[in-house]
């Protein structure tokens, strides 16, 4: 304390010995600061999901103390059994997986074999066929929905898994990912699979997507995060609880007017994104760069 | 002699004969798919958007430019722009400019910080339904959580989803949480591909860190924010779930947007016609974003070459 006070107090005269000391200090101050902001920012955008879980915890009751509490005085966990009997969950969690797994899967074949027949087949016109591809993109879902609405009423496949998944299919992101992936490989590969007599299919499958297997992880959990999300498509396409999927659940399991019972609705909430989440956990490096990797690209 | 230059022809032609054949197998389905669900709506959109119909009647009636004059013309649909505006501009700069400030924060060499960046990223990839029943009971006025936060600051916070001047406000705070993970990983891609020798001789020529952010970092930036500044638009409009769950649209119609309308219009009041005009409209505006960015791409790659 005394040596502090006496380098204060001998001011200026030290002044000269000042900039090589000051570096650190500042470089040290910089690095606090560092460390609370990302503290307070966690907390800040963290706090609306600490807030969910720590409300699905709580029983009615304690819902409706004011001020709230963070901790609940006495968890429980039945608002999960009574999220489960207000919804038919376990349907809604049938419905939402075939939906994703076969709109997934069927991205992913008709990203790869459009990418093989767009790189390795001579066509004419390909140029003009991959430019109808990207431009689909231009075309959201949202914007088309009232048409394919009407089509799939005309077929009938209002309420079928058919009219859930068909519309995910056809996909331009896949497709441009993998072209762009196949174009990459080195000539030399698939020259030396055409020597050993390796047919079309068997090149593509056990040299080209084994060699690609970044791109198709990437762009897999990336179609996964977005079918599964799905709203506006399989709200107008089911009428019936039991082919909803778990974002139509949801919305449905909020009640209009005041009477809610959030510890429930919160559970419910858990229900729909704790798979996502999981997913992420598990595999947020490929997803993170994959979502990077297209931005820096172009 | 015609056998002898006959022979390699028919097989050649042959050969290409299977590749086109093999093409139309391979490409056809996902193409095929292209045409139905994306091409033929686009222009069927175009075609109702003539007529005036009820999808259930069996004649549509054509009123020539009718749906457009009314849409155009009607305040309720001029209130609907200016929402797909607001919410437009306020998400883009508020997801840019946070997710700018974090990645600048977690870019530093701090403890922990991948852990934090997963935190942040994490809204991103959940479902928006979910997401915005959860805001529901942020938003509560009497026992959500933005009530008892503010409450012991002295701050009665208003009736979010249910005041015309607070929903729109809302829905953008929402938007923006759900988003700026997103623009966060963007901009930390972006500074990470900043070669780092342009810092240190820009050290070494004495400029301080002001003067290397805004001479380095921000110019190396700027092809990124333009990426940001569209996919953020393209996101902005077709921001469905979080209005349809948060607000409906309302109060009365402060929170509609052109999806929004397109989908009241539609689902809501069975006029196909005026959901045609929407689409048309809204496909309107992504032709010209589109444009606009290919434009950009070229001139990139021309500097680049």
């Amino acid at each position: 304390m005394a040596t502090l006070e006496q380098a204060t107090g001998q001011g200026q005269s030290v002044g000269q010995a000042r900039p090589a000391r000051r570096m650190p200090l500042s470089a040290i101050l910089t690095k606090v600061a560092g460390y609370i902001a990302m503290v307070v920012v966690v907390l800040l955008i963290g706090m609306p999901l600490l807030w969910l879980l720590s409300a699905a915890f709580k029983e009615t009751s304690e819902i409706y103390i004011v001020p709230a509490t963070w901790i609940p005085r006495e968890p429980t966990i039945q608002n999960f059994p009574r999220a489960w009997n207000a919804a038919p969950f376990a349907q809604y969690y049938v419905n939402t997986t075939i939906v994703t797994v076969v709109s997934v899967l069927g991205k992913l074949v008709m990203g790869a074999t459009t990418a093989y027949a767009l790189v390795m087949l001579r066509f004419p016109c390909k140029n003009v066929i991959f430019a109808l591809i990207l431009g689909a993109l231009m075309i959201p879902p949202q914007v088309v929905v009232v048409p394919n609405y009407l089509l799939f009423a005309d077929l009938g496949l209002i309420n079928t898994y058919t009219g859930l998944i068909l519309p995910h299919i056809p996909t331009a992101v896949g497709t441009f990912l993998l072209r762009q992936a196949f174009l990459a490989l080195p000539r030399e590969i698939l020259d030396a699979a055409r020597v050993d007599g390796a047919g079309h299919m068997r090149t593509l499958w056990t040299v080209m997507l084994p060699l690609s297997m970044p791109v198709l992880v990437t762009f897999g959990l990336l179609s996964t995060q977005d079918v599964w999300n799905d709203f506006l498509w399989p709200l107008v396409i089911t009428n019936t609880a039991n082919m909803r999927t778990l974002p139509i659940g949801i919305s449905f399991l909020l009640d209009g007017e005041g009477n809610t019972q959030w510890g429930v609705v919160m559970a419910g909430a858990l229900y729909v994104i704790t798979p996502l989440l999981v997913v992420f956990l598990w595999a947020q490096r490929h997803i993170v760069e994959g979502i990077a990797a297209g931005a820096v690209k172009g | 002699m015609a056998q002898a230059i006959g022979t390699p022809g028919p097989s050649r032609l042959k050969r290409e004969w299977r590749d086109w054949l093999l093409f139309v197998a391979l490409a056809g389905p996902n193409l095929l798919m292209f045409g139905i669900f994306n091409y033929r709506p686009l222009l069927y959109n175009a075609y109702l958007s003539f007529y005036e119909w009820d999808f259930l009647s069996p004649v549509k009636i054509p009123v020539g430019f009718d749906n457009y004059v009314d849409v155009l013309t009607e305040p309720h649909f001029h209130q609907v722009l200016k929402n797909t505006l607001v919410l437009m501009s306020g998400g883009v700069c508020l997801t840019i400019a946070i997710g700018l400030g974090l990645a600048l924060l977690l870019n530093q060499k701090l403890a922990g910080r991948d852990a934090a960046r997963s935190v942040l990223f994490a809204p991103y990839m959940l479902s928006g339904a979910a997401i915005a029943v959860v805001w529901v009971y942020i938003f509560d006025p009497t026992y959500g959580l933005l009530r008892t936060i503010l409450s012991p600051l002295g701050i009665v916070p208003p009736n979010w989803l249910r005041d015309s001047a607070w929903a729109m406000p809302a829905v953008i705070i929402v938007y923006t949480w759900k988003n700026l993970g997103y623009t966060m990983v963007i901009c930390l891609a972006g500074l990470q591909a900043i070669p780092r020798e342009l810092y240190e001789a820009a050290t070494t020529d004495g400029a301080n860190a002001w003067q290397r952010f805004r001479h380095i970092t921000i110019p190396g930036l700027a092809p990124i924010t333009f990426f940001l500044l569209v996919t953020g638009i393209l996101a902005s409009f077709q921001t469905f779930d979080l209005i349809h769950v948060l607000t409906r649209g309302g109060p009365v119609d402060a929170t509609s947007t052109l999806i929004y309308y397109l989908y009241e219009q539609g689902f809501v009041g069975f006029r196909a016609g005026r959901a045609g005009v929407a689409s048309v409209i809204q496909f309107a505006f992504l032709f010209i974003i589109t444009l606009v960015q290919l434009r950009y791409i070229e001139r990139r790659v021309t500097y680049a070459g």
